[in-house]
């Protein structure tokens, strides 16, 4: 559904972020993004879906190329791919439902967006997507009323209710405890199987990933260097990802972890 | 808001929570405002015949912008530039020394309590009067000429920097302060010491942004008679020079932008 | 931090003997540029009048006093006047502000290269230049009146409002931006759901603040004839009416205190 072919990005700096990237990924596949920082991984989503204008290569969605479309069926495109934030990016000075809706405004005129008149599927569809997430009593609070975890589930509705194809998931766990990161992957990785969507997640803690997703890709200095199961991550590979360090631990936390919750 | 169920809620609209909760208060502060705005505009007589008339000489002021006239009149803009400089150079340099010991004054921080009194005091008085009020004043009782304009700017940069200074003094790190007076040192090596590191670069920045005010109000106070090029201003427009009015126009303009950009290098330099 | 040696012994000097000999080169030049102007403002002062200045203000003040109380009936307009004058100019000004605002911030000017230098223009010019003589342009080119004086009003706190909105758009969270253009909202969307959320609680008090001075500032408009309370005061001061002066100044002092008072509530409120 989704394939970059050749994508490369080369700041005006001269740092080359991308360096001729292939990747596929197939209708429903939930995928992640791995590597240090730096790698390119935030790059990369970026230029799919053009927040950042990649240099040369393609993107194909559905086999329509996304890097040679003009403005106006780029939105076009924009819709078809929903997009979470590392810092969750609420309007802060926006209500909880207004935040939400704001995932329409490709769908809907400027006054009818102007005037926050939207069609009333949309507002069912957003009080509908509110409750999944358990956060319909918040709908009228101001964003910057809410905690981490909380505009994360924000952030997801925005994205949810643009009916995308395709998640852009870029470190949706950066800055939430560790309880809390569970929640929210196993939130999306939970809708996306609901909603049969696909979905690129960067993430820089690999155990997490190991733990939520089906398969895993590795970059380092703009290029693939991994792409396969989780449980295909061995030490050298990992080693080959992020450079030396001890990597049992992590390996084996993610187990002792398993155990824990599933005593729970 | 209570928890509510989702079945109660689909179908039904959205609006926004209003910015003023209660809509009765909502509703009159709107229509006030509007009623307002539209009894302002009934009683601006405007005489549009004038107005239409004045269009052309209004494009013939903005062409003299194109063509500006430094020639004929030099004498009375350099006369005039020369004791707006001078009007603000002295009154920098005074209403700055002023406004130090004042500013400590009226920090509560390190002010006993009746000279904190006295100094808020000066400070209220000279931010409530107008630069331009007081000069009529001390046009009155000093005579015309730049004494009464350089004794005026003097006047507000002591309101005006030493509010600000206060302020900041008031805001400053307390442990620094402790730690030198905990040394044993006097109270003049205490500010010295303790409280001037602090505050020094913002007091030179506030400095630098008040010489800029003063010069912009000794532009305007040669209308009341107090001295600089507001007067050679004024003849330029009463005798519609408008060349010549461009001319000055674009020489304070320059001078507050070359003293901006050398703000800028100040502050940057000393913080 | 040099350490002299000398007589076997280490001094400790904080500048080295250069460092000093600049810094004092450089104050004895601060003095000598404060002397000589002191010496221009000296010469075209007539100290006749300073030395006589004492008699002349208590001559005046007891004239002044008690100012005549019932004069006030006929200030009711003129305060209106003043009233719309500084409300109708702000409201303009802010009209004209956030356009120009948009187009000199530097992350969402259209053209970095061509139009921002124009906005910055438009800010600089308009800020540089006092009400006062905004006013007197304008009266010369449409005739005396609140009209002239509302205009003035809106063109000098145009480049004032525009100048920290735009501050304020630089400043702003660009995620939150990049966030709303990723859900494919056109350019206006992104304007009014990214930025506008940001930059209001900035822009509201940046209107507050700019009312208050605005109120300040078209009170002495009316010295040149741009209507409002100063044209009372400029014929009183005319007539050397001086009871009517005293109690025109104290209705200024009071409506400076309750705008002062009124934008310190309203900013309160909003942030």
């Amino acid at each position: 559904m989704l394939r970059l072919q050749k994508l490369t990005k080369t700041y005006k700096t001269g740092d080359q972020a991308l360096k001729a990237i292939d990747l596929e990924v197939p209708k429903g596949q939930v995928l992640a993004l791995i590597g240090p920082s730096g790698a390119g991984k935030s790059t990369m989503i970026r230029c799919v879906n053009r927040l950042v204008e990649p240099t040369s290569g393609g993107v194909l969605l559905d086999d329509v190329d996304l890097t040679k479309l003009g403005s106006g069926a780029l939105r076009k495109a924009r819709r078809e791919m929903g997009m979470i934030f590392q810092e969750y990016a609420l309007v802060e000075r926006l209500t909880v439902m207004e935040n939400v809706l704001s995932g329409r405004l490709g769908y809907v005129g400027f006054w009818r967006s102007f005037l926050r008149r939207y069609p009333q599927s949309d507002v069912d569809e957003a009080f509908r997507l509110l409750d999944r997430v358990g956060l319909l009593h918040m709908a009228d609070k101001r964003a910057d009323e809410l905690s981490g975890g909380q505009r994360q589930r924000v952030g997801i509705c925005r994205a949810l209710i643009q009916n995308p194809k395709l998640l852009l998931v870029d470190e949706p766990t950066a800055s939430l405890d560790p309880k809390t990161s569970r929640q929210i992957m196993r939130l999306i990785t939970e809708l996306c199987q609901e909603r049969g969507l696909a979905a690129i997640i960067n993430i820089h803690d690999v155990a997490l990933a190991q733990m939520f997703v089906p398969r895993v890709v590795g970059l380092r200095f703009g290029e693939i260097v991994y792409d396969g199961l989780p449980t295909g991550l061995t030490p050298e590979k990992l080693t080959e990802i992020y450079g030396e360090e001890d990597w049992e631990a992590t390996i084996e936390k993610v187990d002792e972890d398993d155990d824990v919750e599933a005593a729970e | 808001m209570s928890h509510r169920e989702l079945d109660d809620m689909l179908g039904k609209g959205w609006r926004k929570p209003a910015f003023v909760k209660n809509p009765l208060l909502r509703w009159a502060l709107l229509l006030g405002f509007f009623a307002y705005l539209i009894a302002a505009f009934m009683t601006i007589e405007v005489d549009w015949g004038r107005v239409y008339e004045g269009l052309d000489r209004g494009w013939a002021f903005v062409l003299a912008f194109t063509s500006p006239d430094f020639i004929s009149r030099w004498t009375d803009i350099w006369s005039g530039l020369l004791e707006s400089i001078v009007m603000t150079v002295a009154a920098s340099v005074v209403g700055i020394l002023i406004s130090i010991p004042i500013g400590l004054g009226a920090a509560r921080n390190i002010a006993p309590l009746p000279i904190y009194m006295i100094c808020r005091g000066i400070v209220a008085i000279s931010r409530a009067l107008q630069e331009i009020i007081v000069a009529i004043l001390l046009v009155a009782i000093f005579g015309f000429g730049p004494l009464a304009g350089f004794l005026t700017l003097s006047f507000a940069t002591i309101g005006f920097l030493s509010k600000l200074l206060a302020e900041d003094i008031e805001a400053m790190d307390k442990v620094q302060a402790e730690a030198i007076k905990a040394s044993g040192a006097r109270w003049p090596q205490w500010i010295n010491y303790g409280v001037q590191p602090q505050v020094m670069p913002r007091l030179v920045g506030l400095s630098m942004y008040r010489i800029d005010i003063n010069f912009r109000e000794s532009a305007i106070l040669g209308l009341v008679g107090a001295g600089g090029i507001g007067a050679t201003l004024n003849t330029a427009f009463d005798r519609y020079e408008y060349d010549t009015a461009a001319a000055i126009l674009i020489l304070i303009i320059g001078i507050v932008m070359a003293l901006e950009y050398l703000s800028g290098i100040i502050r940057a330099r000393v913080q | 931090m040099p350490i002299l040696e000398r007589d076997d012994a280490q001094i400790w000097r904080r500048r080295t003997t250069g460092q000093s000999l600049v810094r004092w080169f450089g104050w004895l030049l601060g003095v000598a540029i404060f002397v000589y102007c002191w010496q221009l403002i000296s010469e075209s002062t007539t100290w006749f009048f300073v030395w006589d200045a004492p008699r002349i203000a208590n001559d005046i003040w007891t004239r002044a006093t008690p100012p005549k109380w019932d004069y006030i009936t006929q200030l009711g307009r003129p305060i209106w006047d003043t009233l719309n004058i500084a409300t109708l100019g702000t409201i303009i000004a802010l009209c004209m502000a956030v356009p120009v605002a948009f187009l000199a911030a530097r992350n969402t000017t259209p053209s970095a290269l061509f139009i921002r230098p124009i906005a910055l223009l438009v800010i600089v010019s308009t800020r540089s230049i006092n009400s006062l003589i905004w006013a007197l342009l304008l009266i010369a080119i449409i005739g005396p009146g609140v009209f002239a004086g509302v205009i003035a009003i809106a063109i000098r706190s145009i480049g004032f409002c525009a100048k920290l909105l735009y501050e304020a758009i630089e400043e702003i969270d660009h995620t939150q931006v990049e966030a709303i253009t990723a859900t494919g909202a056109s350019r206006w969307q992104v304007m009014a759901y990214g930025i506008v959320p940001q930059i209001l609680p900035a822009f509201a008090g940046i209107a507050v603040f700019r009312w208050d001075i605005n109120i300040r500032e078209s009170t002495v408009l009316g010295l040149v004839g741009a209507g409002g309370i100063g044209l009372q005061l400029s014929a009183s001061l005319n007539v050397l009416a001086w009871p009517q002066v005293s109690l025109i100044l104290i209705v200024i002092l009071v409506a400076v205190m309750i705008s002062e008072w009124v934008s310190a509530k309203v900013r309160g409120a909003i942030i």
